[in-house]
This record gives structure tokens, sequence and C-alpha cells, in this order.
């Protein structure tokens, strides 16, 4: 991200601010639920992976271990990213962290043709599902940031900037 | 946002105050949203508990299904007659399997890194037993036994094998041998009876297949037999040992269905295996097979041939005459009533038990049968296509079996209740009625959606409706609980378990002479209808079975 904050008109900034937000919201719940939820475990989803990654997947669920520290990051990281988005705060890795976990969640489960997943996707996929549109749109967030205008980053880096500031 | 504002936002060292109240405006603006979610959440958590006080009504804890061990119990010494399907079966239950069947089982595994059945086999609780005889009137199937009763280490073809159990040619001998204490009985229907009754008088205690008997009059012969002899008898309805049939018996016991007034259950096949179209042993010829010995005992085959030819029922004798040797008659026995006892004494009977473990039904009033050789064209004489109907007044309701051997759709046995409907299949669900006055509140409110699985139950863990849909799914194909449980347990090996215990502990099994009992009779009702095509009825003073 560069020093200067980039110019965005008022409804620009308005609408790149709701999607971060509505995306925040999405992740903030997901994580929430599972957290809520008695003996949680991605397990289930694991297996039912399919495509060319579905090995690798699967294979995390013959190890109770890696279980436990995938289960940890779906429910903990899911959770930290959503009030991330929300609040605008560390927006930056936030970014990174929901990318990463919806590119995960892409090639475990992708709508492929032919493909039959046991737990049905709602909707109608080809090649392209939700995961991969909000990734989409959270790379489009990374390329116009809002959190140093409208979100805590703009006290955090408020504070960074006048330091960098001041040394000049 | 204008040039200025940006300004503003690099250069803060000074600002006036109307400025900071912007910048912590701007700062701070999203965080009503998380006001937002934690009363949602709030919202949400409070209804969910609402449904969850609901749900609990079918959480209770259930008696648990398998029967502790006692430490330090002795070893029985066992004797096997008969190493068809089922007596390999069993002897793997016991723990005893052919080197050859290991070697598969090796080989599967090595295919498929999921297939973990030789691991389960290894891994198989000991049940303390030794393979002292056994008996098989073909000489292949008994060579088979010894060598499996042998590999007391669970290897393939190249393993150390223990000492060789004795070959008994004739079970009389076997039954007479000192060094066994117990007999499993897994031969054609024909010989249940005579064998149950021989083996409680040589002082064995028994494990048999269904059905209990062929004929009507053998059935309180062997009761009578079994009660005297005080051994130890399980007949071999391993539905008693399901978990889930016991969390359904104590939902209908607490009165969670409501007044239960029709059951349906069901076979569905379809392939010739199921139909009883048994492969052919390519080595079986008349000289290692003993006819004579499969013929059967003369006074079973007086007391069937009285009845086929008394009521009219004589087309369905034969068509070969009994003496006449015949590999087929040999291994697909259970096609001919002269060995038989149809789809009523093979799949009825594992039906009629396991609701008479929920219902405590005891022997119908009254049991209607129709059907036939509608598919299997074979020359067969039972039939495949099979319907009956029992009726309890006393009970006021009705149990409806249904069964083809041409279609292999899935049918979950179905208990309907007033309030509530049981399915059971892999697993168990509730679904409740849209009329029901029982839960007529929560209806209303909303929490209990009728017509919609309320409540599921699978392999020890109960799901409620509000578990999630990924949960609930993999749940009904039983995939998510070879995780959670870890362990799964095979039926069959925890009926002959329980068996074995109440030996050891001088217990009544599950399935005893007074169920077995039950059982016989109700087939044989059922039977009888098919064959005299009229309704059978029960005299329950006289204990017999009447035509009305």
């Amino acid at each position: 991200m560069s020093k200067r904050s980039p110019i965005y008109s008022r409804s620009q900034l308005t609408w790149l601010v709701i999607l971060r937000v509505l995306i925040g919201w999405y992740f903030l719940y997901e994580g929430l639920a599972k957290i809520m939820a008695p003996n949680w475990s991605s397990y289930a989803y694991l297996r039912d992976s399919k495509g060319i990654f579905a090995p690798f997947f699967t294979m995390l669920t013959d190890h109770a271990f890696i279980m436990d520290v995938v289960n940890y990051i779906n429910m903990y990281g899911l959770t930290a990213i959503g009030l991330c988005l929300i609040l605008g705060c560390f927006v930056k890795y936030a970014n990174i962290g929901a990318v990463v976990l919806l590119g995960l969640y892409y090639l475990s489960h992708p709508p492929l043709i032919d493909v039959h997943y046991l737990i049905r996707p709602e909707g109608s996929y080809l090649w392209v599902d939700k995961n991969l549109i909000m990734l989409g749109a959270v790379v489009l967030l990374m390329l116009f940031p809002t959190s140093k205008e409208v979100g805590l980053d703009r006290l955090i880096y408020r504070k960074k900037l006048s330091k960098n500031n001041k040394q000049k | 946002m204008s040039e200025k504002e940006d300004i503003n936002q690099l250069n803060t060292e000074n600002l006036p105050s109307s400025n900071g109240r912007r910048e912590a405006l701007k700062t701070l603006a999203t965080i009503p949203v998380l006001g937002a979610m934690a009363y949602g959440v709030y919202q949400k958590k409070k209804k969910e508990h609402n449904n969850k006080l609901a749900g609990s009504i079918f959480n209770f804890e259930a008696s648990p299904a398998v029967m502790d061990r006692q430490p330090d119990g002795k070893t029985i010494r066992l004797g096997l007659i008969g190493f068809g399907i089922r007596g390999s079966q069993l002897m793997q239950a016991l723990g005893f399997a052919t080197p050859v069947y290991v070697d598969n089982l090796k080989e599967q595994a090595k295919k498929d890194a999921q297939n973990t059945r030789y691991k389960d086999f290894l891994e198989q609780e000991d049940l303390n037993v030794e393979i002292k005889g056994v008996c098989d009137i073909f000489d292949v199937y008994a060579r088979e036994a010894a060598f499996a009763g042998a590999n007391v280490n669970k290897e393939g073809t190249n393993g150390k094998f223990d000492k060789s159990p004795v070959i008994y040619k004739h079970y009389k001998d076997l039954l007479a041998a000192k060094d066994i204490d117990a007999v499993i009985i897994a031969t054609p229907d024909h010989w249940h009876g005579t064998m149950i009754i021989d083996a409680v008088n040589a002082g064995k205690h028994v494990y048999a297949e269904k059905p209990m008997t062929w004929t009507v009059p053998e059935t309180y012969l062997v009761a009578d037999a079994v009660r005297k002899s005080g051994m130890v008898f399980q007949l071999g309805h391993q539905g008693r040992q399901i978990e889930i049939n016991h969390r359904a018996k104590e939902i209908i016991q607490k009165g969670l269905i409501g007044k239960v007034t029709l059951v349906e259950v069901s076979t569905n096949r379809n392939d010739p295996n199921g139909a009883w179209v048994y492969p052919i042993h390519p080595e079986a010829n008349p000289s290692n097979i003993d006819w004579k010995q499969f013929e059967g005992n003369p006074e079973r085959i007086k007391e069937y041939m009285d009845y086929m030819t008394s009521v009219g029922a004589a087309k369905y004798v034969g068509p070969d005459v009994r003496d006449k040797f015949s590999l087929e008659r040999f291994f697909r026995w259970r096609c001919w009533w002269d060995y038989s006892t149809g789809l009523s004494g093979d799949l009825l009977t594992h039906e009629y038990d396991v609701m008479n473990h929920m219902l405590d039904l005891g022997i119908p009033a009254s049991a209607t049968s129709s059907g036939g050789v509608y598919y299997f064209k074979d020359g067969r004489t039972v039939p495949d296509v099979l319907q009956t109907t029992f009726e309890f007044p006393d009970k006021e309701m009705s149990l409806l079996y249904t069964a083809t051997l041409a279609s292999q759709y899935n049918r979950p046995r179905k208990i309907m209740g007033t309030d509530a409907t049981i399915e059971l299949g892999s697993t168990l669900n509730v679904t409740i009625d849209r009329a029901s006055q029982r839960y007529k509140d929560k209806i209303e409110k909303g929490i209990i959606k009728p017509g919609e699985p309320f409540y599921r139950y699978a392999s020890g863990k109960s799901i409620d409706a509000l578990s999630s849909a990924t949960e609930m799914y993999f749940a009904e194909r039983g995939l998510l609980f070879s995780y959670v449980e870890g362990k799964r347990y095979n039926t069959t090996f925890l009926h002959i378990r329980e068996w074995l215990e109440c030996i050891r502990q001088n217990k009544k099994p599950s399935c005893g002479i007074d169920q077995a009992f039950e059982e016989a009779m109700a087939a044989h009702m059922g039977t009888r209808a098919y064959l005299e095509g009229r309704t059978m009825y029960w005299d329950a003073d006289k204990q017999v079975i009447t035509r009305g």
C-alpha cells in the first residue's frame, strides 16, 4: 500500500466500505457459527473434497492433530478476518488470510462438470462459484483499500504516518 | 473524497476540534455493525435454546446396548456345526478366519487405504474362546473350518497355525466330545431344531442361526428341551445388538411417539446371491458330500410331509425326490421348502425380532400372507415376493412385512404413532405428526416443524433439528462417526459376545428361548398362511396355530 491514501469519490468510498463490511460480516458469522456449534469439525467437508487436490484435503482428515489445527484455523481465523474487515483494522493482513481461505475452499470443492458433492451447494455453478467470486472481490479490496479512510487503520496508520512525517 | 480531506489525514498534528470529531467518526464508523451482529446472534441463540429444550426430550441417556465383560472369565471351548456362508461369518466374528480370507483382507487393504476391514479384524476384541471341533458334511468346508479354527494368530497362507480342531464327520460325534462346552449351529433350516435339541441334551450351550425351527411340531420340542436343560441358548438375531434399536425402544416406551398402530418392515434385495442362488463349489461331488446326513432327521421330514399333504400343499414339496443327490439343492437349499423356511424364516424373522424387541409383540393373533415366485423362475418353490400381515388386537396394532428379491430400493423400518413416526435405517429419525396432540403447543409456536425429521440419532450421537445440514447428511451415511467414535462394531460379534458372557456369568441372553419361540411361531404362521392361502390364528390358551 502506498503511503498516500487513494482518492475516491464519496460514493466509491461508501460502496467499497460497504463491500468490505459485507464480506467481513460473512466471515465473522461463519466463524462464530462454527465456534458456537458443539463439536463442529471440518472433517465431513474435507472428506467430501473433489478435483485434483482432493487427495490432499482428504489426507488432512487422516490425522487427528492436523484436523484440530484445521478446525482451529477455520473457527478463529474466519472470526478474526471478519472482525478485521468490519472494524477496518489490519485489513491488509485480513485480506491475505481471506484470499488464502477462499482459495482453499474453492480448490477443495471446485464446481467441475460431473462432480457431485454430498453437501450440495445452494445454487448452480460451472467452474465459477461464490467462493471464487468472493475471492475476486477481496483481491479488489486489496487494490482499492479503504480502512485508512474508514476504519481503525486510520488511527493505527496515522500514528505510523505521523512518525514517518516527523522523521522527514 | 476531496483532496482537502486527504491532506487533513496526512497532516494530523494540528486538527481543529470539528476535524477531530470527523476523524473519530471515520475511524469508528463501522463499529455499530458489530452491535447489529451481536443482536442477531443473541436472537438466534435465544430461538435455538427454545428449540433445544424441545429437542432434548429425545436426548435422554439410553441404557447401554453392550454387555459388560467379566474380568478373567474362563476360556470357552467351542464346536462349530456348518461352515457355509453364515458359518464362516460367525467364525470371523469369533476371531477365526481361513488364511485365504486373511490374505484377501490384506489385499483389499493394500489396494484401498480407506478399507479398514483387515485392521478391524486384527483389532477385534479377543473373546477368549478355543475352537475344539468342527463339522460340515461337505469335506472341503470341514477342512476350511479346521484351518480357520487353527488360525489363532489371524495370519495369511504363510502364517503359523495352532493345533487344528478335530474334524467330526457327524454332528452327533461333535456333541459327544467332552472338550467342547458350547456349539454354534449354522446349518440349513431343516436341521436347526434337531441339532438344538441334541446339543442341549448333550449339555452344550447353543448359539443357533435363525429361524429356530423348520416345522411347527419341533418348535415345542426345542422350547421344552432348552428350558429343561438350563443351557444358555441364543438365537442369531444380531439386530438385538443394534444401538439405535435400543434407543428407538426407549423412545417408544416413554410414549414420545404416542400410540403405535402400524409398523412397516421390509426386505429388498436385487442380486442372485441375495435370492439364494449361491455359487456351487467346483470341487463338490457325491464323494465329498454326506448326502444322507443332508436329507435331514426322518422325524422332522415326516412332520413336514404330514403337514404339506394334509393341507393340500403337496405341490410345494420337491420337485426332486429327497434322496436324489443335487448340487443345486445342496448349495442353494434356501430355494426349496424341503429344507428351507423361505423369506419367512430367513428374513422376516430378523424384522419380526427387531420389532418384538422394541414393542414386546409376543406371538401375533393372526397372520395373512400372499406373494409368489415372480422373478427367479429357476425351479424354486419358495416365493421371491412375499407380503405378510400380522395382527395384534390386544396391542391394537398391525405389523406389515413386505419383501421382494428383485429390487433393492432401500426402505427404512417405520413405526407409526399418533404423535410421531420413527424411521429406522442406518440412523433413527423421528418425524412429528402434524396432528399430534402431545406436540401441539410446540408445533403452533413454530418450534417443531411437522413432517420434517425433528430428531436423529446415529452411532451414539443425538442430532436435533438445529444441527448443521452437513452433520445430518453425514450422519445418515454413517461417515461422520467413523471419525468421532473411532471404532465400529460388527453386530454379529456383539451378539456372540453376549452369548459367551451369559455362559460365563450365568445370565439370560437377549434372544433366548422365549423370544426364539415367539419368532418361530410368528414365522410359521406367516409361512402356513402363504402355503394354505388363508389366515392363520394363534390360540394363546392352547398355544397352538389354528385356522379360525
